[in-house]
């Protein structure tokens, strides 16, 4: 092809762009809108994935059976995201081992707040809540992503979080109504996952090398900044609510701007995480890995089985 | 003893504590889908335990709920069977473990169905609906490994061949069902073992795997003697209820 001709479909593309026409997988798209594309969306079903074993470490020990019952429905609507996911990964070309193996070697990443360890049963409540909530922000955007397949995945995971959300904050308000010792624990949750999750967002807008770009092809329609100012905005009443302290001292209610003002972000320990470097980095990676050797000869079995199958219906 | 209260146990138990090892998998399973499906069947497994468990409360008129009888009782108080306490093993293990065990679950809730008693009627209703989902899975799972490769029909014949001595307490009756068939609470449960030979052995032909030989039979979890691995379930199950007594969650 051309030069001429790539740059005609390029233009093309931008104006079905900018006119809110989604783009679908059998249509031309640029090799870098792609690319993007699959990184994106790979990394947020790794990160769906990972997150099953943050939350899963509690549900054995769930205080009752409506909480075990809540958290396994929880984590199941997780793994089913990762599905999802994976498949719209794969409607792009991706090969879903490859993506996962991609994870295993480090090459792929997924969301930080994942290497955080969950010690008290508050940290249910805390990542429901915050967590969720963050990824609710940044996700219910992409429910009007350029990209038919993802938007339309990202409609129902939207309506799955929101419930994730609710039930962290239940978790939550029924700790801070609870006795000294529950209240202190849901504050303690709150102390340890309030500044990862505004890390959530990425890094500002000035140091975010995906954002231009990103926002010109409509994957994103919010920066970095703008939804981390969201989250903040909409997260720190909700604390108020229920009776638990924000853990950052400069945290004030601007009255002009109609915001609050927020601390800065310790960008050196989202780096640290992120280069691999957080509290459980290694225990997720080394858990995810052994779960897929440990399953190697169950996947041999059942593709063996197909086979024979096959062959014994076609004999 | 209260047998109605006692049988509720019994079955509210199974569901308990299966539920609770299927949960372990969660994050570790061999295919995504997998880690969907057994989440999905522990849940299953929990929603039966709160139906079974609160109507025991109920029964019992001690103003006990579900939850106390789930986590507030001592390890000898506990009346699953052997099986469903028994570590998971490899997937397989898990499986061949989950196939014994629904099997028997599919066709005593097929005669639950008509248990005079409504709410038990009820529970076994919804709870059928499920099993037979369960019973499809596990089935299909130990075909596709018995009739795999060389190396998953080795490994699920050696999970038959550790789980099949827990098998006959499947079908362990005493005064407590006695007493409820003869009052038509629940009933009568002639055929069991036979339907559930055939319904096991035709599955294991087709996963051309061989029914152990060995008819050494271990049982006790019925009568609340158990194994050293409910103690392990128990401190886990039962950690937030110790360790914060008495509080709302």
């Amino acid at each position: 092809m051309t030069e001429l001709n790539i740059s005609i479909l390029e233009q093309k593309f931008q104006e079905k762009i900018d006119n809110d026409i989604k783009i679908e997988p059998r249509d031309w798209m640029p090799d870098n809108y792609r690319q993007t594309l699959i990184r994106q969306i790979s990394q947020h079903a790794h990160s769906e994935v990972v997150g099953m074993l943050p939350e899963g470490n509690w549900i054995t020990r769930a205080p009752n059976l409506r909480r075990k019952a809540v958290l396994l429905a929880k984590v199941q609507d997780e793994a089913g995201h990762g599905l999802y996911l994976y498949s719209a990964t794969e409607t792009l070309g991706a090969d879903r081992e490859q993506t996962i193996d991609d994870l295993h070697s480090g090459v792929a990443k997924y969301s930080s707040i994942f290497n955080y360890p969950t010690v008290s049963w508050a940290d249910m409540g805390a990542i429901g809540w915050l967590v969720d909530g963050a990824a609710i922000m940044n996700q219910v955007p992409l429910c009007r992503c350029s990209y038919g397949p993802y938007a339309r995945a990202m409609v129902r995971v939207c309506k799955e979080e929101s419930f994730h959300q609710r039930q962290g904050f239940e978790i939550m308000t029924t700790l801070a109504k609870g006795s000294p010792e529950q209240k202190e624990m849901a504050q303690d949750a709150l102390n340890r996952f309030w500044w990862p999750s505004l890390m959530m967002f990425g890094p500002n807008d000035a140091e975010s090398k995906h954002t231009e770009q990103s926002m010109k092809w409509k994957i994103k329609r919010h920066t970095n900044d703008e939804l981390r100012q969201m989250f903040v905005d909409a997260t720190v009443p909700q604390a108020e609510l229920i009776g638990l302290t924000i853990p950052d001292k400069d945290l004030k209610w601007n009255e002009e701007t109609g915001h609050y003002e927020f601390g800065a972000i310790d960008w050196a320990e989202f780096w640290e995480v992120v280069k691999g470097n957080g509290p459980c980095n290694k225990d997720r990676i080394d858990t995810r890995r052994r779960a897929k050797e440990k399953g190697a000869w169950v996947r041999e079995a059942a593709n063996a089985y197909a086979e024979k199958r096959r062959k014994r219906k076609a004999s | 003893m209260n047998a109605l209260f006692e049988y509720l146990i019994r079955l509210g138990d199974d569901s308990l504590i299966i539920g609770h090892r299927l949960s372990e998998w969660c994050g570790h399973g061999p295919v995504l889908e997998e880690d969907i499906a057994m989440t999905n069947l522990s849940l299953d497994f929990i929603g039966q335990t709160a139906s079974l468990l609160k109507y025991a409360g109920e029964v019992e008129g001690k103003g006990r709920t579900e939850d106390d009888l789930a986590y507030l009782r001592c390890d000898r108080e506990y009346k699953n069977i052997l099986l469903v306490e028994q570590p998971n093993g490899d997937f397989g293990m898990t499986m061949m473990r989950q196939f014994l065990f629904d099997a028997y679950r599919k066709l005593l809730f097929e005669r639950l169905v008509n248990a005079k008693d409504e709410t038990i009627a009820a529970i076994a209703e919804k709870s059928l609906k499920e099993t037979k989902y369960h019973f499809k899975h596990s089935s299909e799972w130990i075909i596709r490994l018995g009739d795999g490769t060389e190396e998953s029909n080795r490994r699920v014949q050696d999970s038959l061949d550790t789980l099949w001595r827990y098998t006959s307490e499947l079908f362990y009756t005493d005064a407590v069902d006695a007493e409820l068939i003869a009052a038509g609470t629940i009933p009568s449960m002639e055929g069991l073992e036979e339907d559930w030979e055939k319904s096991v052995g035709e599955v294991l032909s087709e996963a051309t795997l061989t029914i152990p030989t060995n008819n050494w039979k271990q049982e006790g979890g019925r009568k609340g003697m158990h194994s050293e691995h409910l103690g392990y379930i128990l401190a886990e199950l039962q950690y937030m209820q110790r360790a914060y007594p008495g509080l709302e969650w």
